[in-house]
């Protein structure tokens, strides 16, 4: 029982600094941070928006046309340089308001589903709204509806550019079929990614009965779903660069049948109406029930959990709030053993809490991240980063960590005492091998450093 | 008004000295006074260094029983005098005791009692009489006893240690990652992962991945790199008179006869790069190695040595005057070891760091005994140790 403070603080939140006062009860603690949740955090809502980035690069781009090709390379060469600092504030934003906010569990549950829905920033056209798309796609849902937020995340343009759906031409669409006359063949279409990874990863989940056909219906349903770029083909409309548009031209008309379900609409609509079945479908509460349960209660999580989660989310279609007060409800996730192995940046972050951090000043974290092989939003795949051990405990990583927070040390206010602190900054009881290690380290920054890569607190 | 107080003092205690004086300029005075020439450097073993095993009473006739396995083979090590005798490993130092510039001070210990490496530190580097007693560290305030026309004491550490910390400028210089912390941090994660199956197997697949091993001409190499670098510094005609050292890695419960082995070697390429390195500035030069506390006089059962008391403290350079152990030896007889484990302080390192002080910068030894440990020192400033 006297565990669930430091679980509450670890487990469900993002590690415990040094003048935190441990909560007297630590499910209404969790439950308030339900409650108070602020969709646009200081730190977060400082940042600059996808449609103003997106407009300034298309009135640079705009501005450069008349000096012709070499003044227009120029302004996308300064874009994508713009493009990658505004990651690196967005990075460094979102790491300072996790270090430093007062509820981290449901900062915690924004880097879930930031990751459920997972964009990746190394592809150039992803890069400078990395950030963007977490604020304006993932934050504001949180406390809503799941349906909310994955119309929410498809609507969205980093997710449009990150899935290739800006290319996804309806092959019956007006804009095929004009090409196909001016031509005399086809060399645009349909691209299914968009498609398959809303069945395969953000809805029902894999293998979970869907088909091909399904994926291609679903995708020409899809089709003209897009994002509006500035350029002059879309400077009749009165939208802004940045914005989701519907382009009628491209879209494939007709009926669709997805998992045996016929969709009449027309437009826009057809699209969302088939998100709207996936978003409370029963093999969708499962996939997000096994990975909130995984994500809490370990790699192999109970079935018992996944089950009473799933339970949840179809009784409430999709509420989100209620997941979360299932899970703080749920013995499985409150057992004194550590659970999970922190992946690199929850590791990072616990450190920065741990030793007290309000700035970053000289400390870069955007690139440690990196040096530890989790650089923010970059899985690399839609998949997003996985979240079991076998994934992050690996030897080369360890000694990556241990000489992180070797090189960290001189960042370590002296005035923090690991020995006072082991018992708050672990998720448990330190062991007799790691008390050791600490008091025997030769100084206090030495014995913070053991303590930051002690067994209990690489783990969760 | 303090203050005040203490610069009439320095300098008076320059007059004394027979230092050209002006009356009405005291201040351009205190920059030709004598002492300003010194050059004082304090390298702290962080992690209790075994006097006994540095310098080893060989002649002692508990020392064998006591140490066993962790005795030195007298064949190897540098006999001093017919109790005493050198670790192998300090083959430099040894020259320099030959020479006369090297004085050892064995059975030495500051105040503090227990043995928490952190506590025991900041008594040693504050000089307080109980941990965090004091905000400030000695060498800080030494450094206000001292004329300010130099470049700032200097620590030769990634960040300003205790020592130095406190009212007056000071500066630290580390061009990189310092190296030997690295190899200790490494150490100490072994240790601290060997209850952990998982942790376990996967640090040492690492290391074996990354081929890290201890090595013992890395250590040298990395500790000579910073006695040149500090060298460097102060041989310079304005630059620092005080600098500080950090080494660690001193705190060996477990395979001590390998570790300090590299432990000392690294000590000893250090020093032997500070007299290479500083040339005729070698000649104004006072070194002190000091640790926080000793270590058992026994041996443990992990071929290493537990947290102590007694233990050893060095002053070596040009400066010095060298070639003698100074010590009022206790014998290692269960009746003399304090506590019944540990070598018995007989000499408080407060004194021989008020008397090397005040000697090197022609200070006075009561005064500065007074500065720099306000709680009192253990006896009176030793004399006679620096040249003047």
């Amino acid at each position: 029982m006297s565990f669930d403070p430091a679980i509450a603080l670890n487990r469900f939140g993002l590690g415990a600094r040094p003048e935190d006062k441990v909560p007297a009860d630590a499910r209404a603690w969790l439950r308030r941070q339900i409650d108070i949740y602020e969709p646009r955090p200081a730190l977060i809502a400082a940042l600059p928006g996808t449609m103003q980035i997106a407009t300034k690069f298309a009135e640079r781009a705009h501005a450069a046309r008349p000096g012709g090709k070499d003044a227009l390379k120029a302004a996308q060469a300064e874009s994508r340089k713009e493009a990658r600092d505004l990651y690196r504030d967005a990075v460094e934003a979102r790491l300072l308001h996790a270090v430093t906010t007062d509820a981290p569990f449901t900062e915690r549950l924004v880097q879930f589903w930031a990751n459920h829905f997972a964009v990746s920033a190394e592809k150039g056209v992803v890069t400078p709204f990395a950030g963007s798309f977490e604020a304006e796609a993932i934050r504001p849902h949180v406390m809503g509806r799941f349906e909310d937020m994955l119309l929410a995340v498809e609507h969205h343009p980093a997710m449009i550019y990150f899935l290739d759906q800006t290319r996804s031409v309806g092959p019956n669409s007006m804009a095929a079929v004009r090409r196909m006359q001016r031509k005399g063949k086809s060399d645009i279409g349909l691209n299914e990614n968009l498609a398959r990874e809303i069945l395969e990863l953000h809805t029902l989940g894999v293998r979970s009965g869907y088909s091909q056909a399904d994926v291609i219906e679903f995708a020409r349903a899809l089709t003209g779903w897009s994002v509006n770029t500035g350029a002059a083909a879309d400077a009749r409309t009165d939208i802004a660069p940045g914005a989701f548009v519907f382009r009628d031209n491209v879209h494939e008309p007709g009926p669709r049948t997805i998992l045996n379900r016929s969709y009449q609409q027309t437009s826009e609509m057809q699209a969302r109406a088939v998100m709207h079945d996936l978003a409370i479908a029963p093999q969708t509460a499962t996939h997000i029930a096994t990975k909130l349960a995984r994500h809490f209660a370990g790699d192999e999580p109970p079935q018992g959990l996944i089950d009473r989660l799933a339970k949840t989310f179809i009784d409430s279609k999709g509420d989100l709030p209620a997941l979360y007060r299932a899970l703080i409800d749920a013995p499985e996730c409150w057992v004194a053993r550590p659970l999970k192995f922190k992946p690199p940046y929850e590791w990072t972050v616990s450190l920065l809490r741990g030793t007290g951090r309000h700035t970053f000043q000289k400390l870069q974290p955007a690139p440690l991240l990196r040096e530890l092989g989790q650089p923010l939003w970059e899985p690399g795949s839609p998949a997003g980063y996985d979240d079991v051990a076998a994934r992050w405990a690996a030897p080369d990583a360890l000694l990556r960590r241990v000489e992180a927070a070797g090189r960290l040390e001189r960042y370590f206010p002296n005035k923090l005492d690991p020995r006072e602190l082991a018992p708050k900054l672990l998720a448990q009881t330190p062991s007799e091998g790691t008390r050791m290690a600490i008091d025997g380290a030769d100084t206090r920054a030495a014995g913070m450093t053991l303590l930051l890569v002690s067994p209990e607190f690489l783990r969760r | 008004m303090m203050q005040k107080n203490l610069d009439r003092r320095t300098f008076l205690a320059g007059a004394a000295a027979g230092a050209a004086l002006s009356a009405l300029a005291p201040r351009i005075a205190f920059a030709a006074a004598a002492g300003t020439e010194r050059r004082f450097i304090f390298i702290i073993q962080r992690g209790a260094a075994d006097g006994l095993e540095a310098l080893a009473p060989i002649g002692d006739p508990d020392y064998a029983r006591l140490r066993d396995d962790l005795a030195l083979d007298p064949a190897t090590a540098t006999k001093l005098d017919g109790t005493f005798a050198l670790h192998p490993s300090l083959a430099e130092t040894a020259k320099m005791y030959a020479g006369g510039e090297a004085l050892f001070a064995h059975a030495v210990a500051s105040p503090y009692r227990d043995r928490s490496h952190f506590d025991g530190q900041n008594v040693m580097e504050s000089g307080g009489t109980a941990p965090y007693a004091l905000r400030d560290g000695w060498m800080n305030r030494l450094a206000g006893l001292l004329p300010k026309t130099h470049t700032p004491p200097t620590a030769f550490a990634p960040t300003v240690p205790m020592a130095l910390r406190g009212a007056h400028r000071v500066t630290s210089y580390a061009p990189s990652r310092l190296p030997g912390a690295g190899d200790d941090l490494l150490h100490r994660v072994e240790l601290l992962y060997q209850y952990d199956p998982q942790l376990q197997a996967m640090w040492t697949a690492a290391l074996d991945a990354r081929g890290i091993a201890d090595s013992n001409e890395k250590s040298d190499r990395s500790s000579a790199t910073i006695g040149k670098l500090a060298a460097t510094f102060l041989k310079k005609s304005d630059g620092p008179r005080l600098a500080m050292i950090e080494t660690n890695g001193w705190d060996t419960h477990n395979q001590q006869a390998r570790r300090s082995t590299q432990l000392l070697s690294g000590l000893d390429a250090m020093l032997a790069a500070l007299r290479d390195n500083l040339g005729p500035a070698w000649a104004q030069t006072t070194v002190l190695i000091a640790t926080e506390f000793g270590r058992t006089a026994a041996s443990n059962g992990t071929a290493g040595t537990d947290h102590g008391t007694g233990s050893l403290a060095m002053l070596i350079g040009g400066a010095v005057q060298g070639g003698r152990i100074l010590t009022d030896w206790p014998g290692l007889g269960s009746r003399a070891l304090y506590e019944g484990r540990d070598l018995k302080p007989t000499t408080g390192l407060d004194a021989l760091i008020a008397g090397a002080t005040a000697e090197c910068f022609a200070l006075d030894p009561a005064r500065t005994g007074a500065i720099l440990f306000p709680g009192g020192i253990s006896g009176r400033p030793a004399e006679g140790l620096i040249r003047t």
